[in-house]
């Protein structure tokens, strides 16, 4: 296996996904007495090109690490990042890597990944349950930490109208936000 | 009278609450007689939205103290990935001494956890002297952690931008003497643990997780390890003093030569790691640069810096259970934080308990359980349910906890 610099690996994004790719980062700081280099890259591609470039991650490594999907509400859009680390087990070598994918809100919807890598259910299935993204194809799409008598419809990190303001608990003494 | 013989598959729920859990889970085993053939997981019994409060309710400054509860145990990788997540977010460079200070709290708690652990496994095959041991020898670290931080568990000595308490050269000589004492017992606790006949009885060849599994199923930690991943945090990406320091991702191979993926290896790769992480704090006892421990000792100025502050970052820290990755994303104007997730490593080491459990038996599913190091390392109650009867029979944690003394038993006769 073949270790890229930051610059490299942005380059192959580019080549892989031609007008899909939008954006990139990186991120670098040099940390403790030696010096050597914390790295990340943020790579934000359209939606239509984001198996691909989960593929194309796989080409980086066999088996990159998934390790979770954040998910920020943007007002008209839901952002998911899918963290991904790359690299490992090679001494100071890892990078971490975010896959950005911008959804409108209208259309909120995003194909599975647990094909390619079967361990992104659980992550997959909060991010359904939490922000009711619509995972297109996930093998099993029960609700993962929220309780079956939870209401439909209510996605606890969502900030527009779908948010939980109604459920909440406000102790006495306390206003309503 | 004949006997028929009839065939079916009983569903046992195993959990979700027990005394000595720490986060309640619950194991749906469907069981063929004693021979497990398929497991289903459920969680969220403990779910307490700590990062919707941490976007909603508290500022980053309050949720490093939140982020230490979100585990009993793992009280200093959450604050310690939570700390360089908004440091990377807010162009925040900690002090070089900080992350030494940093490194060796953290590996203290590494040493405290794995010792818990040994004790947790031991008991779970009914080997409750070698339990005593193990914690018997774990009070040792519990209370190097409480001289050092002022408290045995809960320690707040992170803050954004390096640490909150020193270590002084007064402290050294006593730090240096527990490390001592570790070292002087280690081969003792190294031919309990892997040369006892029983011990090897009940972990071998038992709970495998194989390479291609563990990689695929994203295992991460000890777990991971166990099963060949040479996947540490510590190794992999520099942060804090680790990138300083030359360590290498400990696989069971080191002392078998082999990697099976099963109990026994886990055992192997934490008892291994209690001695790496000894190493760690001498060797950052020795390097440690001299200097300040935090970039902005006023909460105030703090705060308001943070707020401005804008961008993204993630923080990630190798915990004794695997790999804590925390995401932080800052707006300017808001006081709370704008996104913030919580990777624990338990979140991706249950989606292994499957492969682990299947074609094994009901009576190791306490010790195959626990060999990940779950949060969870006990199991409550067990219901059977007749499928065919729809009758209901109850398994007590004790009960449970017996049909694995009993095994123990057996194999020994």
């Amino acid at each position: 296996m073949e270790i890229l610099s930051p610059e490299e690996i942005i380059d192959g994004f580019k080549k892989a996904l031609g007008d899909s790719f939008i954006d990139s980062k990186i991120y670098e700081q040099e940390v403790a007495v030696k010096k050597n280099v914390f790295r990340t890259i943020w790579v934000y591609v359209k939606r239509e090109a984001f198996r691909k470039a989960v593929e194309h991650i796989c080409k980086l490594q066999e088996y990159p690490h998934l390790a979770i999907i954040s998910s920020s509400d943007l007002g008209d859009s839901v952002e998911l990042i899918y963290h991904f680390t790359i690299y490992y087990g090679h001494h100071l070598e890892e990078i971490s890597l975010g896959l950005r994918v911008n959804l409108p809100k209208n259309d909120l919807k995003i194909p599975t990944l647990t094909d390619i890598i079967p361990g992104a259910l659980f992550t997959e299935r909060e991010t359904q349950e939490m922000m009711g993204v619509e995972v297109v194809g996930i093998p099993d799409s029960r609700r993962l930490f929220l309780p079956d008598g939870f209401p439909e419809g209510v996605y606890p990190w969502r900030t527009d109208e779908t948010g939980p303001q109604d459920i909440l608990r406000v102790l006495p003494g306390r206003k309503q936000k | 009278m004949t006997m028929e013989k009839v065939e079916t598959t009983y569903t046992i729920p195993v959990g979700p609450i027990h005394p000595a859990l720490k986060e309640p889970v619950r194991l749906d085993l469907s069981v063929n007689g004693e021979e497990i053939v398929d497991v289903d997981i459920v969680v969220g019994q403990v779910h307490r939205g700590i990062e919707w409060l941490g976007m909603n309710r508290n500022n980053p400054i309050q949720s490093i103290y939140l982020a230490e509860r979100v585990c009993g145990i793992c009280c200093v990788s959450h604050p310690f990935a939570f700390v360089e997540a908004v440091e990377h977010a807010a162009g925040i460079i900690p002090p070089e001494r900080a992350g030494y200070i940093r490194v060796i709290i953290a590996e203290m708690e590494r040493i405290h956890s794995h010792l818990l652990w040994a004790g947790v496994a031991a008991h779970e095959i009914g080997f409750d002297t070698v339990f005593y041991l193990a914690w018997r020898v774990r009070e040792e670290i519990m209370d190097l952690m409480e001289y050092v931080a002022g408290n045995r568990n809960t320690k707040a000595m992170f803050q954004i931008g390096g640490v909150r308490r020193d270590i002084t050269e007064e402290q050294l000589p006593k730090i240096r003497k527990s490390l001592d004492y570790y070292k002087s017992i280690f081969n003792q606790l190294k031919t309990v643990f892997l040369d006892d006949t029983t011990i090897k009885m009940r972990t071998k060849n038992v709970g495998i997780l194989k390479t291609e599994d563990a990689l695929k199923l994203l295992t991460c930690g000890p777990t991971g390890r166990a099963s060949g991943v040479a996947k540490d945090v510590r190794q992999d990406q520099p942060y804090a003093a680790y990138a300083d320091l030359d360590i290498k991702a400990i696989t069971p191979d080191v002392i078998t030569g082999t990697v099976v993926g099963d109990v026994y290896d886990r055992i192997i790769v934490r008892l291994v790691e209690v001695k790496q992480s000894i190493e760690i704090i001498e060797q950052c006892l020795d390097e440690m640069p001299s200097g300040d421990i935090l970039t902005e000792p006023k909460i105030a100025k703090l705060l308001n810096t943070l707020t401005k502050a804008e961008g993204e970052g993630v923080g990630r820290h190798e915990a004794p259970r695997g790999e804590v990755i925390h995401y932080v994303r800052l707006e300017p104007g808001r006081e709370t934080l704008s996104t913030w997730k919580i990777r624990a490593p338990t979140y991706v080491n249950l989606m292994a308990i499957p492969t682990i459990l299947k074609g094994g038996q009901i009576a190791d599913v306490p010790i195959a359980f626990a060999s990940i190091d779950p949060c969870i390392s006990c199991t409550n109650r067990a219901v059977i349910v007749d499928k065919r009867t729809n009758k209901k029979s109850i398994l007590s944690g004790k009960e449970l906890h017996e049909l694995s003394i009993e095994k123990t038993r057996k194999l020994k006769c």
